[in-house]
C-alpha cells in the first residue's frame, strides 16, 4: 500500500506546473512542422519561430516600446477614468433611489450601444491623438464597474444591518461599517472585467484612426502582409491583458482578504 | 385564556416592585401584523401584556412560530409594532437604545473584523472611550474561553466560538438591558451549561435586566425569575410563571422535584396545544 505522499510518476507529471508549458511547446512544434510540411504561405500562417524573431526584433529595435507606451497610457488612463466614474455614479445611484429612477434607464440604454459603433464619432470629436482612445476605453470600462458597485452596495446582509441598527448605528455608520466592505468584492469583479475590456477599448480606438499605438502598428503590418509581426503584437497585447488582470487580482486578495478566492463572484460586463 | 389572564394578573400583583412606576419593562396590548407578498395579513403577535420588575431575569419560552423572536426584535427597536404601548425604564420605546445589548440567533459577525474588533462594534458605533472599553472587551473574551483568539478573524472560528463573540459584543458597553434570542442554541451541551452558569453569574453581579428567548424549558426555568410561556398562531402569552428557586442555582438543582414541577407546569401548555417536543 502506497502512502498518500507516494506519488506515481504519472501523478507527478499531471501535478507539475510544467505540464501546461509542455503542451504549449508540443503545440508550437506541431504548428511549425505543419506549416513547413504542408507548405502554407507565410502571409496566411506564419511560422512560430518567425513570430518569435519578429517579437525579438520589435523590442530590440525599440519599435514596440514607443507604441507600447502609447497604448499602455491609453489603457491605464481610460481605465482609471472609466472606473472612477463608474464608482462615483454607482455610489450616487445606489444611495439615491430617486436618482436611480431618473438616470439609470439612460445609462442602460447607453450601454446597449456597441462602443465600436460610436468609436468613429468619438475620434471625430476628440481627434486622432490619445484623447479619443482614452474616451473610448473609459466608456467601455465604465459600465461593469458601475453595475457591480450598485449590486455590491445593495448586497449587505439584512442581519448585519439589523445588528448595527440595534446598537444605534446611523445611516453613515451602516454605510461605512457594512455596506462599503460588503461591496468591495463586487467592485473588484467590476474592475477586473473593466481592465481587460480597457485593452480592447484602446485597440478599437486605434483601429478607427490613430497615429501611434500597438493597434496602429497591427494595421500597418497587416497592410504590409507581415503576418509574423501581427502575431507578435497580439502576443504583446495578450501579455498586457494578463498582467493587468493579475494586478487587479493581487490587489483584490489584499483588500478583500476575508474572502477566499474559491468563492469569487463573477458578474459579466 | 381566562386562566392565563388570571395568572398574569396574579403574577403582576404578587410582586410589589413590578408596579408601573419602577417596572423596567411594561407592555400593553402589543400587536404585530406582517403583510405577506400577496397582500394578506399574518398575525405574529396578539394581545401581549407584560410587566417586569427592575432587575428581573425573564425567559420567553415557546415553540417556533410563536412570535418570541418578533417580540425580542420589537424590544430591540429594530422592528415596528402594529399596535400597543411599550415602556422601558418608564420611557416609551421608540427605537434602538444605547442601554441595550442584543444577542442574535446567528453570531452576525463582520468577517473583515477580528474577534476584538467585532466585540468593539457597539463602542465604535456609540463613540464611547475605546481604551476603557477595550479592557472590558478583553475581559469578556477571556470569560467566554476565547483568550488568545482576539486577533483571529471569524472564518477561523467554529460556529460556537463565533456565537460567544456575539455574546461578548452584547455585554461590552455594559448595557442595563440584555436581550438574547436563543443565544446558546448553536453551542454544544457542555459549553451551553457553562454559558448558562456564566450568564447567571453576570446577572447576579450586575443586576442587569435580561430577556432571554429560548425553546429549552429547562434553560428557561434554570435562569429566569419569570418564565413567559408563548404559543403560536397567533403568537400570544398563555402563562407567566414565577420561578422562586433559590439563587445561585446549580446544575444539580435541575434534578430536584421542585425544578421538575416548574418544567411540567410549562410543558403542560404545549401538550394542551398539541405541540410536542418542546
Amino acid at each position: 500500500m502506497a502512502r498518500p505522499t507516494d506519488k506515481t510518476l504519472l501523478q507527478t507529471v499531471i501535478d507539475s506546473p510544467l505540464l501546461s508549458l509542455a503542451v504549449l511547446v508540443g503545440f508550437l512544434g506541431f504548428w511549425e512542422l505543419a506549416v513547413i510540411v504542408l507548405g502554407i504561405p507565410k502571409i496566411v500562417l506564419p511560422l512560430p519561430s518567425s513570430i518569435a524573431v519578429s517579437l525579438w526584433d520589435g523590442f530590440a529595435s525599440g519599435l514596440y516600446l514607443w507604441h507600447l507606451a502609447i497604448t499602455f497610457y491609453e489603457i491605464m488612463v481610460g481605465f482609471l477614468v472609466g472606473a472612477a466614474s463608474g464608482l462615483v455614479i454607482g455610489f450616487i445611484v445606489a444611495l439615491s433611489p430617486l436618482l436611480e429612477r431618473i438616470f439609470y434607464p439612460y445609462v442602460v440604454a447607453f450601454q446597449t450601444i456597441p462602443k465600436v459603433a460610436i468609436a468613429p464619432i468619438i475620434v471625430i470629436w476628440f481627434g486622432y491623438g490619445t484623447a479619443s482612445k482614452i474616451v473610448i476605453t473609459a466608456t467601455i470600462g465604465f459600465f461593469p464597474v458601475l453595475a457591480n458597485t450598485i449590486v455590491g452596495l445593495r448586497a449587505a446582509p439584512h442581519d448585519q444591518l439589523e445588528m448595527l441598527t440595534a446598537y444605534t448605528a446611523t445611516r453613515w455608520q451602516l454605510f461605512r461599517m457594512v455596506r462599503l466592505p460588503q461591496a468591495l468584492p463586487y467592485i473588484f469583479v467590476g474592475l477586473d472585467v473593466a481592465i481587460v475590456l480597457s485593452v480592447i477599448g484602446a485597440i478599437v480606438g486605434e483601429f478607427v484612426g490613430a497615429k501611434a499605438g500597438l493597434g496602429f502598428l497591427i494595421l500597418q503590418m497587416n497592410f504590409n502582409f507581415d503576418m509574423a509581426g501581427t502575431f507578435a503584437i497580439l502576443l504583446v497585447l495578450s501579455a498586457i491583458g494578463v498582467g493587468l488582470h493579475w494586478m487587479v487580482n493581487w490587489a483584490q486578495r489584499r483588500v478583500v482578504f476575508w474572502m477566499d478566492s474559491a468563492s469569487d463572484r463573477t458578474i459579466g460586463a | 385564556m381566562i386562566g392565563a389572564r388570571h395568572n398574569l394578573a396574579v403574577a403582576s400583583a404578587a410582586r410589589p416592585e413590578a408596579s408601573a412606576a419602577d417596572a423596567f419593562l411594561r407592555i400593553t396590548g402589543l400587536e404585530k401584523v406582517y403583510k405577506t407578498k400577496d397582500g394578506s395579513d399574518v398575525r405574529a403577535l396578539t394581545a401581549i401584556n407584560l410587566t417586569v420588575g427592575q432587575g428581573a431575569f425573564v425567559s420567553v419560552v415557546g415553540p417556533s412560530g410563536c412570535g418570541k423572536s418578533t417580540l425580542l426584535k420589537i424590544l430591540a427597536g429594530i422592528l415596528d409594532r402594529t399596535a400597543g404601548e411599550i415602556w422601558m425604564h418608564g420611557k416609551t420605546l421608540s427605537g434602538p437604545s444605547r442601554e441595550l445589548g442584543v444577542v442574535f440567533q446567528a453570531p452576525v459577525l463582520l468577517p473583515w473584523r477580528t474577534v476584538l474588533e467585532n466585540v468593539m462594534v457597539p463602542i465604535e458605533v456609540q463613540k464611547r472611550d475605546r481604551a476603557t472599553f477595550e479592557a472590558i472587551a478583553r475581559k469578556y473574551i477571556h470569560m467566554v474561553g476565547l483568550a488568545g483568539f482576539e486577533g483571529k478573524y471569524p472564518n477561523e472560528l467554529s460556529g460556537g466560538m463565533q456565537q460567544r463573540v456575539g455574546i461578548c459584543r452584547a455585554l461590552v458597553h455594559d448595557p442595563s438591558i440584555l436581550l438574547m434570542d436563543e443565544p446558546f442554541g448553536a453551542l454544544d451541551a457542555m459549553t451551553r451549561e457553562y454559558m448558562n452558569g456564566e450568564l447567571q453569574r453576570i446577572w447576579l453581579e450586575s443586576k442587569k435586566n435580561i430577556v432571554l428567548v429560548t425553546h429549552s424549558i429547562p434553560e428557561a426555568v434554570y435562569l429566569a425569575d419569570r418564565v413567559v410561556v408563548m404559543t403560536p398562531r397567533p403568537g400570544r402569552i398563555v402563562d407567566v410563571i414565577d420561578v422562586d428557586l433559590p439563587r445561585p442555582r446549580t446544575l444539580a438543582m435541575q434534578n430536584t422535584p421542585e425544578f421538575g414541577r416548574f418544567v411540567a407546569a410549562i410543558r403542560r401548555h404545549f401538550n394542551s396545544e398539541g405541540i410536542l417536543d418542546v
